[in-house]
């Protein structure tokens, strides 16, 4: 089972150090991402799923913020500790791309509007040592082809704003697997675009998965797209992974509160018609030195007073691969 | 520093056209707080004597150490108008009969701080005013152009462009050169705030295009425009308030604009002319190298250009801070 | 649309655009000074000469001032045009008073130019990656004194601190006596000599706004996501630094040429004043000052072209530089 693993994240913490305080985006979370496996992390906005995924690609912001814990990349030549490495040092460099990539929300802004797609996409292959442009431009025509863009020779020398945005988050997909990567980020890759081009992108997703065998972590907010996707769920609250699963464990039989919230407020073709659709109150608050209690205490419809706001409630195992952190449990 | 201006008369302690007998290009008076034998007497100046270098036939001052003027405040000196309503002799300070040239004085013996403190007057007034006439253009032709669109649009712009395509200064010498030599000094002042208007009016009316075209765009417009609400609604209630803070910035980062556009004219001689003074006048004198080397005081008022322009500087950067509240803190 | 057909158009728009200023000078310049028969009815009848009102009328008529205004700037317009600028007062044709001039006045905007850009980019992109730094912090004062300090004020004080320091007269572009002789490396350093300090003075103003243009688009860019895309890639930060964002950021300044250009021109005008330069200010100031209106009408124009030229140069090589605005105007 051992071999299976491609990347241990333990008690991982990224804070930002802001004027108003010390934001504690990302506060402890650990899960593992398995080969040929996908594992979804869900959560309102603001809750530490991108920064988790930028903690990972070491690419948050570089002034204020600092990660700790650990990030372990197994690989044939043994575990690297990612959080050890220096950002813009040669090995995380080399890391990215070739075996960690990541694909953003907004393919609009995430190609530069100057350069050609095939440019960006090659850039890639030249960073990480080709050196033959012909054969490089072969490949990305290729892969540009792969991803589904039509008349890809041509494609490959135009530009971004040039293309729709179910062609531009296709460039960018095979701008983030040119170099096979043994782990591909998405994150909300699918949020920006229309529910149709949306359904079209996961499939290619789970395509190339099955092809390259590589391992995702995607990330969204919406529940729908990860029970289409997802073999393991991650529920992230506050910088917390409050619960965290199989995406049948989580869907089937959600223990925490919030989750149980988030998964009544989907609406369900005509199930509930005629009533409101469940939400959970409130927003998320803003992780701003945040008290030592569970984060969720304030919204929660289950909240006992003395016992949820006193203290963090450890994570407990309530079935194999199903843990939940909440007092119901305990 | 507005106050100051306009209050000039009562600060200083000599009229700015007043010609000191006898002191021309003086330099700056030192101020003592001791006298020659070390006893503490206050501030004080000395009397200035001088006499002439017969091979250069300059003029070296020097202080006499036994004539101490005890330097006076709220003190009776020479009379003026005050806003021309009523007649005082009210002086903040000066030093009786001694002479006190905070600045040194310019080649015909006037007081350099006086003339810096009258002058100001004109400097900073053509700064507003010279602003509000080209805000009152330029908000109105930029507005026009913005909020319609189509063909007023672009004629308006097409104005602005080839305005903006002639060398500035050239133009503005060329039309200072027009204003007749023998204008009482109010129509100068207002020939030249119009000259100075002329070309500065085409930046604002430009930024206050663009700010409307992306506000028209905005969601709340079309909703108001739905409702049924008149053009002249829309602008007023909606569009203003939204780009006033936008139009308070620019106001402020243009003035310095002027005031220097004044200076320069002044300086070359086209602008304002004696009997008025404002900096660029007074700089008029510090045109000649040799003047410079002997009398660098002469120079002292471009040190209160810069700092004013400076200030409105500053002044409109953090007002531009402030109004975006978008921008990264 | 092909970048020929693109070239024709601006080319034909900047033509209309100096059509329009030139009427606007022609009205600013000739018209409240009356006309050339009355300078010379005067300049004859100080002579002692006496003058009737046929030999005027007739003057009028050869050249072409009977007729109305419209005519009288068509006249003028297709004579300059032509290359015929008239006479200077100083009986010397206009264009050869400009001839002298002009190689100095363009070599003067175009180091300064350079100069500019050469200052202003490189300090900006170091202010908008140490943001907050005392580098950073310095250049912002420094930008705001050369943006406060109007140029002539710069000129007339470097002229005080040489006299001071060195006891140098800085003004003219040559040593007394270098200029009548003949082009040899000893003038040229003498040239380099006397062209370094008005080129400080009148790219302090130009650069300080430059930097602050560069500075903030810079950081602009920095936080796009575009930059995150390539970090993610594994690009080295500097490699990435200079491919997309300065390139980016460099938009908004390679297009400031347009506007940059007649700043230039124009702040020298003042400054080549104050430091006695052989340039086209100059001549102007005292054209104007002596009512020499045909030169100073050409003077205005041969400006005005420069700067036209400028705004042209600039949108083509912005177009040449951002797909994106080649393919909204079509150029290919």
């Amino acid at each position: 089972m051992m071999s299976d693993v491609l990347l241990e994240v333990k008690d991982l913490h990224t804070h930002f150090k802001l004027e108003e305080g010390t934001l504690k985006a990302v506060n402890g979370v650990s899960f593992t991402i398995r080969k040929n496996r996908t594992l979804g992390i869900v959560g309102e906005s603001g809750c530490g799923k991108s920064v988790t995924a930028q903690s990972i690609m070491r690419i948050t912001p570089k002034k204020n913020s600092k990660i700790s814990g650990q990030i372990l990349l197994h690989r044939e030549s043994g575990a690297a500790d990612i959080v050890q490495l220096d950002e813009d040092g040669d090995e995380m460099r080399d890391l990215r791309g070739r075996d960690i990539a990541m694909i953003f929300q907004e393919p609009m802004t995430a190609f530069s509007p100057v350069h050609t797609i095939g440019n960006q996409i090659m850039e890639a292959l030249f960073v990480h040592g080709e050196k033959d442009k012909r054969k490089a431009r072969d490949h990305v025509i290729s892969l540009l082809e792969e991803v589904g863009i039509p008349a890809p020779e041509r494609r490959i020398d135009e530009y971004s704003f040039q293309l729709s945005g179910g062609m531009r988050q296709r460039s960018m997909i095979a701008m983030a697997i040119v170099l096979n990567p043994r782990l591909l980020i998405a994150d909300e890759p699918t949020t920006a675009l229309d529910v149709t081009i949306q359904a079209q992108i996961l499939r290619l997703m789970k395509r190339l998965q099955r092809d390259n065998g590589m391992a995702i972590m995607f990330i969204t907010h919406d529940l729908g797209v990860i029970a289409n996707m997802a073999d393991d769920v991650a529920v992230m609250y506050l910088g917390k992974i409050v619960e965290y699963g199989s995406s049948r464990q989580i869907f089937k039989d959600p223990k925490h509160p919030y989750t149980k919230g988030l998964i009544r407020s989907i609406p369900k073709f005509g199930a509930t018609e005629g009533k409101h659709l469940a939400t959970i109150k409130g927003t998320v608050p803003v992780p701003l030195d945040p008290p030592d209690a569970c984060p969720f205490a304030n919204r929660c419809s289950e909240f006992i007073a003395g016992k949820c706001d006193i203290r963090m409630p450890a994570s407990v195992v309530v079935a194999p691969g199903h843990s939940v952190s909440c007092v119901l449990y305990e | 520093m507005y106050f100051l201006a306009f209050t000039h008369e009562f600060w200083t302690p000599y009229r700015a056209v007043t010609q000191h007998q006898g002191f021309v290009n003086t330099p700056p008076t030192p101020i003592h707080f001791f006298d020659s034998r070390g006893n503490f007497v206050g501030h004080f100046v000395y009397r200035l004597d001088y006499e002439l270098n017969r091979d250069t036939f300059e003029r070296i001052y020097t202080e006499d150490p036994d004539s101490i003027h005890r330097i006076r405040f709220f003190t009776r000196g020479e009379p003026y108008r005050f806003w021309g309503q009523f007649e005082t002799d009210l002086h903040f300070f000066d030093a009786g009969e001694g002479k006190l040239f905070l600045l040194g004085s310019d080649q015909l013996g006037r007081d350099v701080f006086s003339r810096i403190l009258a002058a100001s007057r004109i400097s900073l007034t053509i700064g507003l005013v010279g602003v509000f006439l080209s805000f009152f253009l330029g908000a109105t032709l930029g507005g026009i152009s913005g909020f319609y669109g189509g063909a007023v649009d672009i004629v308006i712009m097409r104005i602005t462009e080839i305005l903006s395509a002639i060398p500035q200064i050239p133009l503005w010498i060329a039309l200072a050169a027009i204003v007749p030599i023998d204008w009482p000094v109010t129509r100068t002042y207002f020939a030249i705030t119009l000259i100075l208007s002329t070309m500065t009016w085409t930046g604002l009316a430009r930024a206050v295009r663009a700010k409307l075209l992306e506000m028209r765009e905005q969601d709340y417009i079309m909703a108001a425009k739905i409702a049924g609400a008149s053009d002249i609604r829309i602008i007023y209630d909606h569009l203003l308030p939204g780009y006033i803070s936008f139009l308070i910035v620019n106001i402020t980062i243009a003035i310095p604009g002027m005031i220097l556009g004044e200076t320069a004219l002044s300086f070359l001689g086209l602008g304002i002319r004696p009997p008025a003074v404002s900096w660029g006048t007074l700089l008029e004198g510090a045109q000649n190298i040799s003047n410079i080397a002997l009398y660098p005081w002469l120079l002292t008022p471009a040190l209160f250009v810069i700092a004013t322009v400076l200030l409105f500087n500053f002044v409109g950067d953090g007002l531009r801070d402030a109004a975006d509240p978008f921008k990264e803190l | 649309m092909s970048l020929s057909k693109y070239l024709v158009q601006r080319l034909i728009y900047a033509l209309l655009v100096l059509i329009v200023i030139s009427f606007l000078i022609f009205m600013i310049v000739q018209l409240p000074r009356g006309d050339a028969v009355d300078r010379i009815v005067n300049a004859r009848q100080a002579q002692g000469d006496i003058i009737t009102e046929e030999d005027e009328a007739a003057l009028r008529a050869q050249y072409g001032l009977d007729k109305p205004i419209y005519a009288q700037y068509f006249i003028w317009a297709t004579q300059f045009a032509r290359g015929n600028m008239g006479q200077s007062m100083l009986g010397i044709p206009v264009s050869n008073l400009i001839n002298e001039r002009i190689v100095a006045t363009m070599l003067l905007s175009i180091i300064s130019l350079i100069a500019t850009y050469a200052l202003a980019v490189p300090i900006g992109i170091y202010s908008a990656t140490n943001q907050y730094s005392l580098g950073d912090y310095f250049w912002t004062f420094v930008g705001f004194i050369g943006l406060a300090t109007p140029n002539f004020l710069l000129a007339l004080i470097m002229l005080f601190v040489f006299h001071k320091a060195f006891g140098l007269s800085i003004g003219g572009l040559f040593s007394p006596g270098v200029e009548e002789q003949p082009w040899s490396l000893a003038k040229a350093l003498d040239l380099l000599n006397h062209l370094w300090i008005p080129i400080i003075v009148i790219v302090t103003a130009q650069t300080a706004g430059t930097i602050r243009t560069m500075r903030a688009t810079l950081l602009d860019e920095l936080g796009q996501q575009y930059v995150i895309t390539a970090r993610a890639k594994g690009l080295r930060y500097r490699q990435l630094l200079f491919k997309y964002p300065v390139r980016l950021a460099l938009n908004p300044v390679v297009n400031s040429v347009g506007y940059i250009l007649p700043r230039l021109i124009s702040g020298q005008t003042i400054v080549a004043i104050v430091l006695n330069l052989p340039t086209l200010g100059p001549l102007l100031f005292s054209a104007l000052l002596a009512e020499d209106v045909e030169l100073a009408t050409s003077i205005l124009m041969i400006q005005s072209i420069l700067a036209v030229i400028g705004v042209i140069l600039g949108d083509i090589i912005l177009s040449l530089y951002d797909p994106r605005i080649r393919m909204e105007k079509g150029v290919t």
